[in-house]
């Protein structure tokens, strides 16, 4: 890969991070916090791209060899560059004049350049979903990791807005006491639950999606119908000391019983 | 990839008398650049297929997992990969050399203690280390700063302490542990590293060009040799993410030695990111205390994707050497520790 293609692909990188951040897409993947810096790398790696470009026409065109793989050509092998006797010397271009690479059928590109495009193509070409009910099936409820000890009052209103893990967490840490007989409004996705019927998911988030968690919510009377895995509904329901338990790890799962509930678009923020 | 070389020519009078000229291919137009663009007009037309060949729910988690592997990490190996040119480019060697005690083994506590200021996760320290290495700094104390740093900075301490409320003790041993196996394997390479196992890509314009004109080098090579790698990783990753369901580890978890490598392993497969990865294993609630510090100890040291990118960095010979003796340090250490401490 030549320095021009480097620089067409870093190019390629920065604006897909930076389209991605930009909009709300970049929710998909990581937490909101990340938003300023992804924003900055990605103005950064256009900055580089832009001046690669800049230099390389200013400074003529040359085939990339300094990144070569010299494994061939340096005696000894090893040395950092700049420690090595080797003759680095360059021309204007910064073309490595020394010869070594070129007389020898071993001379290689940074091959492993090519990859960056795989990064921009699923960001700019596919842009996969959120992790969604697949994921939460493969996964066991991740309650435990969640040591809450004390339980502030519910926000006001009613009924209350709190999130899953905020109700799952009350529901099984402090059996339902903070929440009394307070109508709660709760808001996730359906995953099929394998012992039948469906669960109220939400996934959870510290970092980006590779450690994004379920927690999971049964649900008991009026419940959704008709919907397929991965609906976003919005559920106002009660706490019920019912317990089921997770078929893939064996924690905990707490039920509420639902008074109500309506079909509403998938939110920008996904995870919790 | 054709290998083009565009020079007219004209050879310039210190090329190698002799040397055949090389005729361009098609009278030099099909460059990378042609391949690139030829490769996104054929993915651009086939966009639909691809999607769609992609839409079941395995391969889209797949993606999914892969693309946000990648947008999380690209900030910390942006910003990593332009400190490690400002030290390239911009720190004189005599600072390293003034910095740093003059013996290697006293230099390397030093750089371990100094990866406390960098907050950041593995991705960076990288590029960082290979760029210490360059500047003449000793490769075991270089080394030592690549282990500590992603472990033992104050943000991933924080979020060890937010992931482990009841159990702040967990806290103290990571950093204990880190900076203990930090220390060892920088001493290790002293009695038993070679130089010549580190091969760092070779850079030999940095010297020889304006100042600016070298750190906008620096990086641009920095980020696509490393961020190559990172994406070899991460595919690694989100293919052990997607292919390792969680019941199999159910099973292994009441076993005391069984659970303790189970978790280091799963640490080196996952390549979590060390800011993220105290949550995970807070949530491995089923096992011990212990395994889990082995988990927290050994992710940020070793994993498929810091493998890849070490390999790319400093070298294949350096990476198949340095990982397995870390994994078994980390392992070691953790145990000790997580035995006196938790």
């Amino acid at each position: 890969m030549n320095r021009q293609a480097q620089g067409v692909v870093l190019l390629l990188l920065g604006g897909a991070i930076l389209k991605a951040s930009l909009t709300d897409m970049y929710l998909r993947y990581v937490k909101a916090g990340l938003q300023p810096f992804l924003i900055g790398a990605g103005a950064l790696l256009v900055l580089a791209a832009a001046m690669t470009l800049w230099y390389d026409l200013r400074h003529g065109t040359t085939a990339d060899t300094e990144c070569a793989d010299h494994a061939d050509a340096l005696p000894n092998g090893a040395v950092p560059a700049d420690a090595t006797p080797h003759n680095g010397t360059a021309d204007p271009g910064g073309h490595d004049l020394s010869g070594s690479g070129h007389s020898h059928a071993g001379h290689r590109e940074p091959r492993i350049g090519w990859l960056l495009i795989a990064p921009v193509l699923g960001l700019l070409l596919v842009a996969p979903p959120a992790l969604g009910s697949y994921a939460a099936g493969q996964a066991g409820s991740a309650l435990s990791s969640q040591q809450v000890s004390d339980f502030p009052a519910l926000p006001d209103g009613d009924p209350a807005p709190i999130s899953v893990l905020d109700y799952a967490t009350r529901a099984i840490f402090d059996k339902g006491l903070s929440i009394g007989e307070r109508r709660v409004q709760v808001t996730g996705f359906l995953s099929d639950n394998p012992a039948g019927g469906q669960l109220l998911t939400r996934m959870i988030l510290s970092c980006c999606a590779a450690d994004a968690r379920p927690i999971k919510v049964g649900m008991n009377g009026s419940v959704p119908t008709g919907l397929p895995a991965d609906s976003w509904v919005e559920i106002t329901g009660t706490y019920t000391d019912q317990r089921g338990t997770d078929a893939v790890n064996g924690e905990d799962i707490p039920f509420i019983e639902v008074l109500e509930w309506r079909s509403i678009p998938a939110p920008a923020e996904q995870y919790e | 990839m054709t290998s083009v070389d565009q020079r007219p020519p004209a050879a310039p009078p210190s090329a190698p008398a002799g040397r055949p000229a090389r005729r361009p291919l098609l009278g030099g137009r099909i460059g990378s650049v042609e391949v690139l663009a030829a490769l996104l007009i054929v993915l651009l037309i086939f966009r639909e297929p691809i999607a769609a060949a992609i839409s079941t729910p395995l391969l889209q988690t797949w993606t999914t997992v892969f693309v946000s592997v990648m947008v999380q990490a690209t900030p910390f190996l942006v910003f990593g990969v332009a400190l490690s040119a400002v030290i390239a480019v911009f720190v004189p060697r005599s600072f390293w050399s003034k910095a740093l005690p003059k013996h290697p083994a006293l230099a390397v506590p030093v750089a371990s203690c100094a990866g406390v200021v960098l907050p950041g996760c593995e991705c960076g320290s990288v590029p960082i280390a290979g760029s210490l290495i360059r500047r003449g700094v000793t490769p075991a104390a270089a080394l030592a700063f690549l282990l500590a740093a992603p472990a033992i900075n104050p943000i991933v301490l924080t979020a060890t302490a937010v992931a482990f409320p009841n159990n702040p003790e967990m806290v103290v041993a990571r950093g204990l542990a880190s900076i203990v196996v930090a220390m060892v394997m920088g001493w290790l390479w002293l009695r038993l590293g070679r130089q010549e196992w580190i091969r760092l890509p070779h850079r030999p314009e940095l010297d020889d060009l304006s100042r600016w004109r070298a750190f906008w080098a620096a990086c641009r090579h920095d980020i696509v040799h490393a961020g190559g790698f990172l994406v070899l990783g991460a595919m690694a990753a989100a293919t052990i993410n997607v292919l390792v369901p969680e019941s199999v580890l159910q099973a292994v978890a009441d076993q005391p030695v069984l659970s303790v490598l189970a978790l280091a392993v799963l640490a080196v497969l996952l390549s979590i990111c060390s800011e993220a990865d105290a949550f995970v294993a807070a949530s491995l609630s089923q096992f011990s205390l212990t395994a889990r510090l082995a988990f927290l100890v050994v992710g940020p040291m070793v994993d498929l994707k810091l493998i890849s990118m070490q390999a790319g960095v400093f070298g294949r010979r350096f990476a198949m050497r340095f990982a397995p003796a870390t994994f078994v340090m980390a392992v070691l250490v953790a145990t000790g520790v997580g035995m006196v401490l938790l």
